[in-house]
């Protein structure tokens, strides 16, 4: 039943896994270095998730195999994700007034 | 190009009797259960960085040794256990059933070492006096009680996942039945406890590091 996909299932090989993965490892030293800089909290938060959505952009791609998926399925699942996730950002307004708030007491 | 002649019919793949995804079904179950999950880690992240930011004053817990170094040692495991899982599903493609039971038990290798020294960080924390909603008092004058409830509950959550991870490659790689589809099925599962761990370590770890 599921041999008539699995000649789609091609792409990757060894050697570009280990590739992938030495990228992955090189960007999580390079996130700890960062950590070790001294640079301010706001900007930290961006460049590590900035980081971070790369480093999970490239599991999904490679070691999840979406890359080598029919488009439908990465077009299901990816979009959807983002915004959902993206939704949550709608708390982040309130936790700042809550910190105004208290600064009055 | 995915069009069927069912009963002298076209039918396109949306009308059934195709894969439209072209994916099992079992698969496919694991990948919205993935969707869900993700959603559970990002709710979580969300309030994190929500209590973080209403709080005057956050705790900066983690020393070089042990937490960061433990840390990046954990992050390198989880990696490296995802290779070895694309190793044993490469492995399960080309019929070498040895292979795959080899591969997986470097995985498993790969996530015990991760919740071992996961362990021991939470030991050393607890050892200094983190409780879910009390932070020691040499963390900071007025740091936020909310430190140990966030981390907990985060890294809590992750480290069940991994426990469970472990679980379910042990079993497929012991089912002699286990197919192709199975043993990919689980590393769908264990490359997204890996891909978690790649923001809770950034946002949790480095962003209170204790010069």
């Amino acid at each position: 039943m599921v041999a008539s996909t699995e000649h789609e299932h091609g792409g990757g090989n060894t050697r570009l896994y280990l590739i992938v993965w030495g990228w992955l490892i090189a960007l999580t030293g390079l996130e700890v270095f960062l950590g070790y800089e001294h640079i301010p909290l706001t900007i930290m938060v961006v460049v590590v998730m900035g980081l971070s959505i790369v480093k999970a952009a490239l599991i999904m791609a490679y070691f999840m195999h979406l890359k080598f998926e029919r488009l439908s399925l990465i077009l299901t699942v990816v979009p959807a994700l983002i915004v959902c996730i993206s939704l949550l950002a709608i708390f982040f307004p309130d936790s700042l007034r809550a910190l105004s708030l208290r600064a009055f007491r | 190009m995915a069009e069927a002649r069912v009963n002298d019919q076209m039918l396109t793949e949306w009308d059934g009797g195709a894969l439209p995804y072209a994916v099992g079904h079992k698969k496919l179950g694991m990948w919205l259960f993935i969707m869900s999950d993700s959603l559970t880690f990002s709710a979580l992240l969300v309030g994190y960085a929500y209590v973080r930011l209403s709080s005057d004053v956050w705790a900066k817990p983690f020393p070089f040794y042990p937490s960061i170094i433990f840390s990046t040692v954990m992050t390198a495991c989880l990696l490296s256990s995802s290779l070895t899982m694309v190793m044993a599903v490469s492995a399960s493609e080309r019929r070498d059933r040895g292979g795959v039971v080899k591969w997986i038990l470097a995985t498993i290798a790969g996530g015990l070492a991760f919740l071992i020294l996961h362990l021991i960080e939470w030991n050393h924390l607890i050892g200094e006096g983190l409780r879910p909603f009390t932070v020691p008092a040499e963390w900071g004058e007025g740091a936020s009680p909310l430190f140990g409830a966030t981390f907990f509950t985060i890294t809590g959550l992750h480290m069940f996942h991994v426990f469970t991870g472990v679980i379910y490659l042990g079993v497929t790689a012991a089912r002699k039945r286990a197919t192709h589809e199975d043993v990919e099925i689980s590393g769908l599962y264990w490359h997204f406890v890996d891909l978690v761990w790649m923001f809770v370590f950034p946002l949790i770890y480095l962003l209170s590091i204790r010069y």
